[in-house]
């Protein structure tokens, strides 16, 4: 069965599987939340990160979240654009402001993600 | 505003001219680069000026121009108690001995300044209902740190140290958690309850045999008096828990009532809020420390000690460690000695008195106009926020902006984090009627604005120097210094 | 009351409009029991004349000397009367931290221009707008060291560095997981052999003083390479900001933080405080750097404008997890070294570190040729170390009859030095009082 399709986090990340290919970024509703994205803060390449783990972070002009990895992985490659052009976090969250591209470790582990219908009712949820 | 640019000073540059004259050199000169080996020896300074004193003068009168200072007009910050800065403070504080005394001077030459910081400390232990003072901190965070430090060290020596935790109630200044974490604690919220005031039930359920202790601001960030801090005091005791104050808001306090008396164990003052001192544009404050009995033995060393009618400097083992290079701000302490001594005790418990009256009567103006996000009593100073102007579109920050139109400087803004939208006013007890009743008219009319023509409200301000600036720009691609080569 | 603008028809048709009868009705918040009944036990008002005359009273306690040579990281360096003069306009002095850029221009542009010349002084690419002084500067970089370093623990330090400064680190460092480790010096200077055998990959950063307590300036370039060799960090400390604008500047010398103490570039001793820590990095680290930062910027038009800047790294947005708890930087300080710096220039700098260095030369020559006296041959800026034949208490008491404060007594630290002063000179020593010390200490010996 495919496991192709976006996957979404209690810490407003997601992480998008496409084939071979896996890309993590946090969700637009995460970038209006922050405000004017003007720094990431990214891993290198090949280092390896728990479910739950502190991979990096993100600054606005008020304020800095975390990244926490949506679960075990690897990182094969860093969105270096965004070193550029922090801004594009806000343009296109979920594009082409992906974040690291990964390696599953545990595909187990998706089970216990959202899917785009339980991320939007989360969302809904915690505005209230 | 006279002038609508100027030039950072490199651009002034002209080679070869100096702004001051040294004394001619009346020893043998010694050629740098021989003595010390010229692999030891710089070749120049590239991004110092050289322009004459005369240039200096200008460049710098013209910048301060640019600037507003709260003896010029009203600050009605809430939390930072901008009150007038006394001529005579600074006056003092030039005295050739307090001036030019070298910190490392011996205490037997030293006898006057080391006066002036016992007498200092003695007093502010008698305003707070405290035992003792250090004046080794340099600022209210410092101060903080000190503070959560004695903790640390009492719990210690007690054989609790597995505490860890410093409790925070969630309107606290960012400076509390900051600090509980540079001290090495873990921190833990407290929810404030619909009056403003720590929520006792969120605060029994947090209070466990990890809290260390527990920083609160009384009257806290909402101006509001926690009048259960008796019992708060109680509760933490019971438990083996320290309770620190953050002095910020003593300036609704003073000569009313005393930390001390609360069950208060350690806090901190800001010298440059209460007592008068000035904020220098951002700084130099100064955070004295004032502690109970329990906690004297672990101020900082070294503590100053009267042995007969001498000064000496004294090590007590107990002591944690030095937090300041040198002794603290000693140039703060003469002008907030200074500042207490012109007033007296009368006259400290009047300036409270009428702190607390100008900030009701201020909220008295606005109330109706601005939402009051609680309504309880409060003390110097009152929170508002922008739910009035919400389907306008028009926001806090907005009529922050245009009230510089106004000619007045802001008031704290999106603080406490409690209440978003914040506007904190403090008018303190230095405003006359006749500027607070203007600056209620300057609200007002803004409320208005708001309702009748927002936009003129969201492209304030306009008679500024600068209109509002690009901060995400100043935050994506930071330029920190000037460059040699870019005009 | 004279500063106190309400008459007391205002505070009654206040209290009218607020709706109380009395003042105390306005503190009907603050529990009865807690409310004072009697007025404070504090001294009562005094007028200006007697406030004068009673802290001109307290100043006359004071001892002076006519010629003191104590630096120790405090240093008495002449100030241009321009900078006290610009410094007390009401508009820099009483003005608030500049959060509203639009009135703060005047502080903002000052801290730009200060942040540009510290950079420049200590060979760096980025300088925050100043911390409390050289020592909390130093602690502080230590903790950015570690911040950046996450996965490793030990810290190196200098036993050369001012012992204030060594007990602030420690007091910083103390509970956290950090481990300093202070390699004790070899005479008065860094001990290069302990150094190499004490690094290994778990070290995040050296930390040296340059010039160090001793005054000797180290080979910081040794040191940053060592460093570099087990990929920690350099952190060098200056705790004479002057000797910069002479010397090979820590940047050149490879460092990665250069922190230190600005107070010798126009702040007047004042028994402590308050005197302006300058903190300065590579540009990679910025964001890891305490304590307030001011930019560039346009506003809405278009308009050159300056704001501080990556302020999310503060205490007021990131709380817990903050760069620092620093709230204030040194503001007025901060200004007055500006100016200093502005003042002098690219060539007064220069011109008063070199006479700095004439002068302390001139000294060590004439004091080394004192029969029983001893000064080291390694290179100092301003300020060097003396081996007195005798116990140097009795010494300093001969002379301060005579009128000089010689030096500070390292005994006052360190156990084993009895016999030795750390002496500076300054441009503030003319050719007599040089000579007059030079003489009045054979008359001692």
């Amino acid at each position: 069965m495919s496991l192709d399709g976006i996957y979404y986090t209690k810490e407003h990340e997601w992480i998008r599987i496409d084939g071979a290919d896996v890309f993590v970024g946090i969700t637009d509703h995460a970038q209006a939340e922050l405000g004017d994205i003007v720094f990431v803060e990214l891993p290198e390449t090949d280092e390896s990160f728990e479910m739950g783990e502190e991979f990096g972070s993100v600054e606005s002009v008020k304020a800095v979240s975390e990244l926490f990895s949506p679960l075990d992985c690897k990182v094969l490659e860093v969105n270096e654009d965004l070193e550029d052009e922090p801004a594009l976090v806000n343009s296109s969250a979920q594009e082409k402001g992906w974040m690291v591209k990964v390696e599953i470790l545990d595909e187990s582990q998706l089970e216990s993600l959202m899917s785009p219908e339980q991320y939007e009712k989360f969302v809904e949820e915690e505005s209230n | 505003m006279s002038h609508s640019f100027e030039w950072l000073i490199f651009e002034r540059t002209r080679v070869g001219k100096i702004g001051c004259t040294l004394p001619k050199l009346d020893v043998p000169e010694v050629e740098a680069e021989a003595t010390l080996g010229s692999d030891r020896v710089r070749k120049g300074l590239d991004r110092f000026p050289q322009v004459s004193e005369t240039e200096i003068a200008r460049h710098f009168t013209r910048l301060s121009q640019w600037n507003f200072g709260v003896n010029q007009g009203m600050y009605p910050l809430g939390s930072c108690t901008m009150k007038y800065n006394p001529s005579l403070n600074e006056t003092v504080s030039g005295i050739p001995a307090f001036r030019n005394t070298h910190p490392l001077a011996k205490p037997e030459h030293s006898q006057g300044v080391l006066r002036l910081l016992f007498e200092l400390e003695e007093i502010l232990a008698e305003i707070t209902g405290l035992s003792a003072c250090t004046l080794q901190p340099a600022a209210g965070a410092h101060g903080e740190f000190t503070g959560l430090l004695t903790i640390h060290k009492a719990l210690q020596e007690k054989g609790e140290g597995h505490r860890d935790t410093i409790l925070v109630p969630d309107s606290a200044h960012g400076t509390n958690p900051a600090t509980a974490t540079l001290a090495g604690f873990k921190v833990k919220e407290v929810a404030s309850n619909a009056e403003g005031r720590i929520d006792m039930e969120s605060l029994r359920e947090a209070i466990d045999e990890r809290t260390a202790g527990m920083m609160i601001t009384n009257p806290n960030t909402l101006g509001i008096f926690e009048s259960e801090i008796h019992i708060i005091a109680d509760l933490l005791h019971e438990h083996g828990a320290y309770l620190y104050m953050d002095g910020a808001n003593m300036n609704a306090l003073v000569g009313k009532c005393k930390p001390g008396d609360m069950g208060v164990d350690v806090m901190h003052l800001n010298l440059h809020k209460t007592f008068s001192t000035p904020h220098g544009g951002g700084g130099p404050g100064s955070g004295p420390v004032c502690v109970n009995e329990t906690l004297k033995p672990y101020l900082p060393n070294p503590r100053i000690v009267k042995e007969g009618d001498q000064f000496v400097w004294k090590n007590e083992a107990t002591g944690v460690g030095r937090v300041h290079g040198w002794n603290g701000h000693f140039g703060v302490a003469v002008r907030a000695l200074c500042w207490i001594l012109t007033l007296g005790a009368k006259g400290l418990r009047e300036h409270t008195e009428n702190a607390v009256l100008n900030n009701r009567y201020v909220r008295k103006g606005l109330e109706g106009h601005f939402h009051l996000p609680f309504k309880t009593e409060t003390l110097h100073e009152t929170v508002f926020n922008d739910k009035n102007q919400h389907d306008t579109g028009v926001t806090s920050m907005d009529m922050a902006k245009k009230l510089l139109d106004f000619g007045f400087h802001p008031p704290t803004m999106y603080f406490p984090l409690v209440v978003p939208g914040a506007l904190m006013i403090e008018p303190t007890e230095t405003e006359s009627r006749g500027e607070m009743d203007r600056f209620v008219q300057a609200m007002v009319r803004i409320a208005e604005l708001a309702k009748e023509d927002p936009e003129q409200v969201t492209r304030a301000p306009e008679t500024t120097v600068i209109r509002r600036v690009d901060e995400a720009l100043a935050a994506r691609q930071p330029i920190l210094r000037w460059e040699p080569e870019s005009n | 009351m004279k500063y106190l603008p309400l008459s007391s028809k205002d505070r009654a048709e206040m209290l009218d409009k607020i709706g109380v009868e009395t003042i105390d009705d306005l503190f009907a918040s603050i529990p009865e029991h807690l409310r004072l009944t009697k007025e404070l036990n504090v001294p009562e008002a005094h007028c200006e004349m007697d406030i004068l005359d009673s802290f001109n009273r307290m100043a006359n306690e004071n001892t002076s000397f006519q010629h003191s040579f104590i630096g120790a990281g405090a240093y008495a360096h002449f100030i241009p009367t321009i900078i006290d003069h610009l410094t007390l306009r009401q508009e820099f002095f009483t003005a608030y931290t500049p959060y509203q850029p639009e009135v703060s221009q005047g502080t903002l542009q000052a801290l730009f221009e200060f942040q540009t010349m510290m950079t420049d002084l200590t060979g760096m690419e980025v300088s925050n707008a100043s911390v409390y002084d050289g020592a909390t500067a130093a602690a502080e970089a230590i903790l950015m060291a570690s911040r950046i370093q996450k996965k490793r623990n030990r810290v190196l330090v200098s036993g050369a560095l001012h012992p204030h400064y060594l007990d602030v680190i420690h007091t910083y460092t103390d509970r956290l997981d950090i481990d300093v480790q202070i390699l004790e010096p070899a005479g008065n200077q860094t001990d290069l052999k302990k150094l190499e055998d004490a690094l290994d990959k778990d070290v995040i950063a050296v930390v040296s003083g340059y010039p160090n307590f001793f005054g000797e300036i180290e080979p910081l370039e040794t040191i940053a390479e060592l460093a570099h060799q087990h990929k920690a960090l350099c952190i060098s400390v200056t705790q004479e900001a002057v000797s910069l604008a002479l010397l090979k500047s820590p940047g050149a010398c490879g460092v990665d933080i250069a922190v230190g103490e600005a107070q010798s570039l126009g702040v007047p001793l004042q028994f402590g405080g308050p005197y302006c820590g300058f903190f300065t990095c590579l540009d990679k680290f910025k964001r890891q750097m305490p304590g307030k930062i001011c930019g560039q910027t346009v506003d809405s038009d278009g308009k050159r404008a300056f704001v501080l800047t990556l302020s999310a790294r503060e205490q007021h947005i990131r709380r817990a997890k903050a760069t620092s708890n620093i709230c204030t930087n040194q503001g007025l300080m901060a200004l007055r070294v500006t100016i200093f710096m502005a003042t002098l220039g690219k060539n007064g700098m220069r011109e008063l570190a070199q006479q700095n260095l004439s002068k302390a030369e001139y000294l060590k020559k004439k004091l080394g040729s004192i029969a029983g006296v001893s000064i080291s041959q390694a290179p100092t800026f301003n300020e060097f170390v003396v081996d007195l034949p005798l116990p140097a208490d009795k010494v300093v008491e001969k002379l301060e009859n005579a009128g000089i404060q010689p030096g500070l007594m390292l005994n006052h630290f360190f156990d084993g030095r009895s016999q030795q002063l750390l002496v500076n000179v300054t441009e503030m020593h003319r050719k007599e009082a040089l000579d007059l010390f030079a003489r009045e200490l054979e008359a001692a010996l």
